[in-house]
């Protein structure tokens, strides 16, 4: 008997036994419906907050190092307390960073403080106000909507110009053209020439609330030193991302004149330890969460399991008989598993029509979607809770000796 | 060559502590196209030797060759080929499916045996018009009486053209007159020379057949032609 027979006969038995016994069909089917829904929304959830988080860091390209005091992780108190000690970041290093550096094309120093922005009536506070170069244009990961960035004569000083983010603008235009305005920026006069594109995240809004003022400005009218927030470096390919990193390191070094023994004081940092850190976060949450909506599963499969078991006893001269006129074990063994399975995989696909206006639902807090992997892994999980449920039953089945199963009544 | 060749066959079961010998060193041989009756008062082991015979069952010793195949050492999944292949089951229950029409009866060992949906839908609507059911082939066993029950079960029996047709009390849940028109339709199928072998407690039954064997205690206590030998066959 081929298989593919085997397969279309186990189907027919199968779903004439879920036909004859509805209501408990049913009622089984219930608890894998809600194992598959808790699972469903569960991915989707997840993936819709992993989506988010990554929207969040977007404008970290990869292709970017970020020159730092410190590296971006977690300090221990005593590691911080060590390197509070570390020197500066000065604007004089970055210039010569710009000028050594042959496998990056962009170098752009960062000096970031808070302010408050006015324009005429309308005013806001709280905003970010960064002091850079034209070169961020480059390294920011920013896109401009209207209008400019600023130019290379404009960030060594001459004007006082900036280029604004997109709830600055909407905060103190209210939907006239800022373009060629002159804002107050904590007190001090800018003309805006240009406006950043939307970013929007989940987490906050900071980078749309913010502006962007050339560098010279910033250490004049902000009151600071010339000591650097930050110092961005964009590589000229992403595939020469470790070479350049290296080139970055080494001259970073000499420029800070460390002797070899001396440990760094100073971190280069990229996009790929903020995604480390983001994967941890999220993945614990999806183990933590799969882990508790799949015992909703697991409960639904040993409803399965003890529905099957009956099946098997109420059909035990079925069996016999069967087993009499020449089915092997494997028949039978298959015939109860595609019972299970088809029992399984019907509530899998009424767990997504349920989940699916579930996750419409869910849409308005989170970028979540109910995408075709997690379709096939709702329906993969089904499938394999109809199999692992079925396969005891099924085997008690196929073990059946058929003279005591005719005997049976 | 005989068809079934027992040799000093015994089974025996353990129930609680006890040893029970339903059958003890029975050796017994069938020709291909006999009819033959197995009798015995129940617990005289003709179930069991039915079970044997029908690879049901295999023997705690000896030897059975079917169709000159050893089959007293196969496992399970041989026993089932041998089962489909050349045993026609006929019980007394009917032992039909109950949610699958005369149809579908039929063809269940024609699944098993992997024969094709299309050859397996002919061979049975074929064989239930044998039996006289070709206005019957949809209609469910609860749609039908006794009789036509069986006739599905005969038919079904016949699917796979076994060597042996094996009824168990193929009467034994019919009433007389249906009964007798069942026994009328394996005299039929002796006539066209299938091997039958039924095992029943009733004489009239038995006296259908052309050999009765009658067990008692596990072994062979007789083993004779009936008188309707005269009117056999050439």
């Amino acid at each position: 008997m081929n298989l593919l027979t085997e397969l279309a006969e186990g189907l027919s038995i199968s779903w004439a036994a879920i036909c004859a016994n509805k209501m408990r069909s049913v009622l089984t089917t219930l608890g894998i419906i809600i194992g598959v829904v808790t699972v469903t929304l569960m991915g989707t959830a997840i993936s819709g907050l992993n989506k988010s988080f990554l929207n969040t860091v977007s404008f970290i390209a990869p292709d970017v190092l970020f020159v730092d005091r410190f590296e971006w992780a977690p300090h221990s108190r005593e590691e911080w307390l060590k390197i509070q000690k570390r020197r500066p970041l000065t604007l004089e290093q970055a210039t010569q960073l710009e000028q050594r550096l042959k496998l990056s094309q962009a170098v752009a120093p960062m000096i970031t403080s808070r302010g408050w922005v006015q324009y005429k009536k309308e005013s806001a506070g709280g905003v970010n106000v960064i002091g850079t170069t034209d070169q961020f244009v480059y390294t920011g990961g920013i896109g401009i909507s209207q209008g400019r960035f600023f130019s290379p004569a404009e960030a060594d000083g001459g004007r006082p110009v900036c280029v604004i983010g997109s709830l600055v603008a909407t905060n103190l235009f209210n939907g006239s053209d800022p373009l060629g305005a002159r804002i107050q920026i904590s007190n001090q006069p800018y003309e805006v020439v240009g406006v950043l594109q939307k970013q929007g995240t989940f987490i906050d809004s900071s980078f749309d609330n913010q502006v962007i003022i050339p560098i010279p400005q910033m250490i004049a009218n902000f009151n600071h030193t010339r000591d650097l927030d930050q110092i961005q470096v964009k590589v000229k390919s992403l595939a020469g991302l470790e070479e350049a990193r290296e080139e970055l390191h080494s001259a970073m070094r000499q420029i800070r004149q460390l002797a070899p023994s001396d440990p760094d004081d100073f971190a280069i940092n990229q996009q790929e330890q903020v995604l480390t850190m983001i994967h941890k976060v999220t993945g614990t949450i999806a183990a933590i969460g799969l882990f508790i909506t799949g015992l909703s599963l697991f409960v639904g499969g040993i409803g399965i399991m003890n529905i099957m078991f009956v099946s098997v006893n109420e059909r035990t001269r079925e069996i016999g008989l069967r087993k009499a006129i020449g089915a092997k074990r494997r028949s039978i063994l298959l015939q109860f598993l595609i019972e299970a399975a088809t029992i399984c995989l019907i509530g899998g696909l009424a767990g997504l029509g349920l989940a699916w206006p579930l996750t419409l639902l869910m849409q308005r807090f989170l970028p979540a979607t109910l995408s075709p992997a997690i379709v096939g892994v709702a329906l993969g999980v089904s499938l394999v809770t109809g199999l692992l449920s079925g396969i005891l039953p099924a085997w008690r089945a196929a073990r059946m000796n058929p003279v005591d199963a005719l005997r049976n009544e | 060559m005989s068809l079934i060749r027992l040799n000093k066959i015994s089974r025996r079961y353990q129930m609680g502590g006890e040893t029970i010998h339903a059958l003890r060193e029975i050796t017994l041989d069938i020709q291909r196209g006999e009819y033959v009756a197995i009798m015995g008062p129940s617990g005289s082991g003709k179930s069991t030797l039915m079970n044997l015979i029908g690879c049901l069952d295999t023997p705690s010793s000896g030897q059975y060759e079917l169709n000159g195949v050893q089959v007293s050492e196969m496992d399970d999944n041989h026993l089932a080929e041998v089962r489909n292949r050349e045993i026609g089951f006929i019980f007394q229950t009917f032992n039909l499916l109950p949610r699958s029409d005369a149809l579908r009866n039929v063809e269940l060992p024609l699944i098993y045996s992997g024969v094709p949906a299309e050859d397996r839908r002919r061979v049975a609507l074929e064989l239930l018009a044998d039996v006289g059911l070709a206005d019957r082939v949809h209609h469910k066993p609860n749609e039908m009486s006794g009789g036509q029950r069986q006739r599905v079960a005969v038919a079904r029996a016949l699917a796979n053209k076994p060597s042996i047709l094996l009824a168990d009390e193929p009467t034994g849940n019919l009433d007389s007159k249906t009964g007798r028109e069942i026994l009328v339709l394996f005299d039929n199928l002796f006539q066209k020379g299938h091997t039958i072998i039924v095992v029943t407690h009733e004489e009239a039954v038995a006296r259908h057949a052309r050999r009765i064997i009658r067990i008692l205690d596990g072994l062979i206590a007789s083993d004779e032609p009936t008188d309707r030998n005269a009117t056999a066959p050439s």
